[in-house]
């Protein structure tokens, strides 16, 4: 499904003393099947662009088309656009509440008003593409397990409506290293095995640059930039000036190639790093 | 739904209703109420009328805000109203069936109506126009003397503040939930009163698991710094009386003292 948006506005309370621009004049393209990554400094209006795209929040003006429906109408059905569009939000294991597992995960689709076996199937299968393990966790609460588990049932309960759009924000936000690469490998089996569309919020741009294929950058309410990730990733100085990086190892390139050495330095990861300095190292025959 | 809620919602300003004392202020809206309770013609509700509405004016607080925070009680007064209209004995007007209006009932009616509007009016003045922290401040100060009667005043006051401090957090949690609810499909707008009831769980489960959770870290922020309640506590701010505050006691006693005379005089 194709998302595009046209000239969107988002003012909070509006007409009080609290009134507060969060998006100013956004215009957006994401077509099927792309892995955006978003970004910006805190405050820079990613959420309330996010919240949008499955009608939380409602536009001040503009226009917002999620494949051909306009979902800024009036008298849209937000509940189909809301199947279409799953969006698991920052620290999503605080919204979960029932007193099992499966009955948490279950929620979404018992409330498009599937019958058992399918609501059944689908929490089989998101439990599964998170992770977590159907006959030993299916019964228990969810308030047992670990941080990590528990942000995995929160993810499942969103994918067992089976999105066609998933938008994730920050779903790494307070994780360790290993549930944090957990969660992303997971996210991006998904991607590989569906052909859905993802859209990632994130503050680590090392996520960003292994992951997405296409990043936008947002700056107070308006998209600074957007292209490929190694394309944005070399304006390293604007991104700095709005409180943005670029990944480690991408600085890391970029300083020796400064320095003269002939490597390229718009690198994304680590392993691209390796073979490149590798290469480098062989030609020069100083290894 | 959530946004109608103004009482604890400070709107900042620096007018002269701003910058009183919070004690005086707080005087101020006791004297207000319990003048309410003495005004029984038509007369004197002129007084109460122009007090608040000058007040209002003077904070510069839009009246669109203040007749905000009268919507959730509407229905209230809508039932005070009907109540008082058809339960007072008197001169009848007119009846349908069992239900009779009397003269007196729709003057009592009309009272009652009048006194919860401008209490409501007058109570949100105050938080509206006074820091949840200055507001906490004054009651403190103001039960001060009834501690040697064994009153924790300091204490109820840090309750109170954590309380108020907590409505807006509380709130914005309960608009995050009800949207990550919401986008799982739920759907707390419609259905009969049962199916809203039921609605209404997936929402206050986790909103009580992140308030007690949210209670443990602040009691533990606390004590990490060394917080151990009243005694020989020194503040940040000291209040002290201005001129300002003197006059406006003195308007409002006097606006109470010519209630009380249309009351017993008149």
């Amino acid at each position: 499904m194709k998302i595009k948006i046209e000239g969107l506005n988002h003012i909070y309370s509006a007409g009080s003393p609290f009134e507060i621009k969060a998006l100013d004049d956004v215009n957006l393209e994401i077509d099927k099947g792309e892995f955006v990554g978003l970004i910006g400094h805190t405050g820079s209006g990613k959420s309330t662009l996010v919240q949008h795209l499955n009608g939380l929040l409602k536009a001040t003006s503009g226009k917002i088309f999620i494949g051909d429906t306009e979902i800024t109408k009036k008298d849209i059905k937000l509940k189909t656009v809301r199947q279409k569009v799953g969006l698991v939000f920052q620290y999503p294991e605080h919204q979960l509440f029932e007193e099992t597992i499966y009955k948490d995960i279950a929620f979404g689709p018992k409330n498009l008003g599937l019958k058992d076996e399918e609501v059944d199937e689908r929490v089989k299968e998101s439990m599964n593409l998170v992770g977590l393990d159907y006959n030993s966790v299916k019964d228990r609460s969810p308030f047992e397990l670990s941080g990590g588990q528990r942000r995995r049932v929160a993810i499942a309960g969103v994918l067992a409506m089976k999105p066609e759009i998933l938008i994730l924000d920050e779903p790494t936000a307070g994780l360790d290293p290993r549930g944090r690469d957990e969660i992303l490998g997971q996210i991006k089996s998904l991607y590989d095995k569906n052909s859905i569309t993802i859209i990632l919020v994130s503050h680590s741009m090392e996520d960003i640059a292994k992951l997405v294929n296409k990043l936008i950058v947002m700056h107070k309410g308006k998209v600074n930039m957007q292209g490929h990730p190694r394309e944005i990733f070399k304006r390293v100085d604007e991104l700095e000036k709005i409180g943005l990086g670029i990944p480690q190892i991408t600085y890391l390139m970029r300083e020796l190639s400064n320095r003269g050495k002939n490597i390229k330095s718009d690198v994304l990861t680590v392993d691209e790093a390796k073979n490149e300095l590798l290469k480098y190292l062989r030609s020069n025959d100083n290894a | 739904m959530l946004k109608n809620i103004t009482i604890g919602q400070y709107f900042p300003g620096n007018t002269i209703i701003h910058k009183l004392d919070p004690r005086i202020k707080i005087l101020i809206t006791l004297i207000f109420i319990i003048a309410l309770f003495f005004v029984d013609s038509f007369t004197p509700y002129l007084f109460v009328i122009a007090f608040i509405f000058i007040s209002i004016v003077l904070s510069k607080v839009p009246l669109k805000y203040i007749l905000k925070g009268l919507k959730p009680l509407f229905i209230i007064i809508l039932i005070t109203f009907f109540i008082n209209a058809i339960l007072t004995p008197g001169k009848l007007i007119f009846n349908i069936g069992p239900i009779s209006i009397t003269e007196e009932g729709l003057r009592q009616a009309t009272f009652m109506a009048l006194r919860l509007v401008f209490l409501v009016v007058g109570t949100s003045l105050l938080t509206l126009t006074t820091s949840p922290i200055a507001l906490t401040d004054g009651i403190e100060k103001l039960l001060n003397p009834f501690r040697k009667v064994g009153l924790p005043a300091h204490e109820l006051a840090m309750m109170m503040t954590i309380a108020l401090r907590f409505i807006p957090t509380l709130l914005e949690e309960t608009d995050k939930i009800m949207k990550a609810q919401m986008a799982r499909g739920a759907d707390f707008e419609s259905g009969n009163i049962m199916n809203r009831a039921k609605s209404l769980v997936p929402l206050l489960v986790p909103l009580f698991i992140s308030a007690f959770r949210r209670a443990d870290e602040l009691a533990m922020a606390m004590e990490a710094r060394c917080y151990r309640g009243g005694d020989n506590r020194t503040r940040m701010k000291v209040l002290s009386l201005e001129k300002r505050d003197y006059l406006s006691l003195g308007i409002s006693l006097l606006m109470f003292a010519i209630i009380i005379f249309f009351r017993y005089f008149i």
